[in-house]
């Protein structure tokens, strides 16, 4: 705690989208509450702080950091590393340092095919030169460094040592402000919990009628104009909320959208697309072999599917690129 | 000469019917190459997908998944519809996955097709023996960082 009493606070983005920042501003009134309660030590997003500020602190000084984002450069591990030496309570906050979201499905390609991609053959890119970003450039004055892209996008949990992990892309601010109940009356759970979420699937908080489950055909959203009382899943649309930790108040099929998985597995489950591919092609109405592998055939991108949110803390990482 | 690649191969089979076809392979001395290493499950509608991700993350250079045959085999009526929803789906994600198709194999063998069981040992070892080491945790070490 600061002198005044404060509990001491820093809050940093990795790769990430803003997401999560702008999550924990959607506190709203609280958001004053939590100036109240706490210091803000480190926040670059909203606050003018340096990096410098935080190398000069000695060791443990900040009580908690949430960390957001995914690591995806050696800068994001550099400040991982960094951020936890200076905090007592290091929080994987958000989907991409619990799991690595979006930028993990990045993992089914590797960095030269990124690049590429990106710096060459995006229609919107003029590059005639063909320039692609090196660690180090010579230049006249001498050399220019910038971080190095790694190959495979790692979460937090990965590169150092984790207290808590807040899952949904992004924490849902009443969630957010349940942690932040919980840091400052210091009833938090065994280190290594999912705080911020529930014990149970989405599928509970789910209001929808469920009946039952015989799929005959898989459709893309914009296929089908779902019946908004029925289960998603019984209309044939992939709804992730069978194999997903409940927690967001199932506001995404509550909006007639599947839920795409972004709490990450239930407890218990470490493998999250293996758990959705495994209930949605139990439900498949096929008697024959040839049947089910039509019908399951028709999904499309099934790995970019089922692992939407969490391929890099998936069994198997990343796909082997040759 | 180089030591030759001894393949490590885990078999995912149900307890009533491509089981008791090993164990009779094996009573009746029929010869199988040392390399599948049996994980014997009640029901091949048991074997979860995250179960053959595991094998491989943990240096399997193939699996195979075999239970009764369909439709009446199953000593729990449908266990084995389960087996081949999901098996088609699993074939696709490894093939994303960068997993070569010849690394899985998935079908059925009943308990009186011992031979058939030694067969596929065979078969399937060398398969793999000619495709090399998959060394899944290679792929999670670093490349240029």
């Amino acid at each position: 705690m600061a002198h005044n009493g404060k509990l001491k606070l820093g809050l940093y983005w990795a790769a990430s989208c803003g997401g999560c920042e702008i999550a924990v501003v959607e506190l709203r009134e609280k958001i004053l509450l939590l100036d109240e309660a706490a210091e803000i030590l480190f926040w670059p997003v909203a606050m003018d702080f340096k990096v410098k500020d935080v190398e000069a602190m000695p060791d443990g000084h900040m009580d908690v950091c949430l960390f957001n984002g995914a690591i995806r450069t050696s800068e994001n591990e550099h400040m991982a590393h960094l951020l936890r030496r200076k905090s007592k309570v290091l929080v994987a906050f958000g989907s991409c340092a619990y799991e690595g979201c979006i930028p993990g499905l990045a993992n089914f390609f590797e960095k030269s095919s990124i690049l590429r991609r990106v710096y060459l053959e995006v229609p919107t890119v003029e590059n005639p030169e063909g320039i692609i970003p090196q660690p180090v450039t010579p230049v006249p004055e001498g050399e220019i460094e910038i971080p190095r892209f790694y190959n495979t996008v790692k979460t937090l949990g990965q590169v150092t040592d984790v207290d808590y992990f807040v899952p949904g892309c992004p924490p849902q601010p009443h969630q957010i402000w349940a942690v932040i109940e919980a840091i400052l009356s210091g009833q938090l759970p065994p280190k290594g919990s999912v705080v911020g979420a529930n014990e149970k699937t989405v599928c509970d908080e789910c209001k929808r009628i469920r009946e039952e489950k015989r799929i005959q055909k898989f459709y893309r959203y914009h296929e089908i104009i779902p019946d908004p009382e029925r289960c998603l899943l019984e209309q044939g649309i992939i709804c992730a909320g069978v194999a997903t930790r409940g927690g967001c108040g199932a506001l995404c099929p509550t909006v007639n959208q599947p839920c795409r998985g972004c709490y990450g597995p239930p407890p218990n489950v470490t493998d999250q697309g293996a758990a959705l591919l495994s209930a949605v092609a139990s439900v498949v109405d096929a008697d024959t072999e040839e049947e089910a592998a039509r019908i399951v055939g028709e999904i499309l991108d099934p790995a970019g599917t089922f692992y939407r949110f969490s391929l890099p803390a998936s069994t198997l990482h990343r796909a082997r690129v040759e | 000469m180089a030591e030759q690649f001894e393949p490590r191969i885990i078999a995912f089979v149900c307890n009533w019917c491509t089981y008791t076809a090993a164990d009779n392979a094996g009573v009746s001395r029929m010869e199988q190459p040392p390399n599948v290493d049996i994980i014997r499950v009640m029901c091949s509608g048991r074997i979860e997908p995250a179960f053959i991700l595991k094998a491989f993350a943990l240096g399997a250079d193939g699996v195979i998944v075999s239970g009764c045959h369909p439709p009446g085999d199953c000593h729990y009526a449908n266990g084995n519809f389960k087996t081949f929803r999901r098996m088609p789906l699993v074939e696709q994600l490894l093939a994303q996955f960068g997993i070569e198709k010849e690394r899985f194999h998935w079908g059925w063998i009943s308990g009186a097709e011992a031979v058939k069981w030694a067969q596929l040992t065979h078969e399937f070892t060398e398969r793999i023996r000619a495709l090399g080491p998959l060394n899944w945790s290679r792929q999670l070490e670093s490349k240029e960082e």
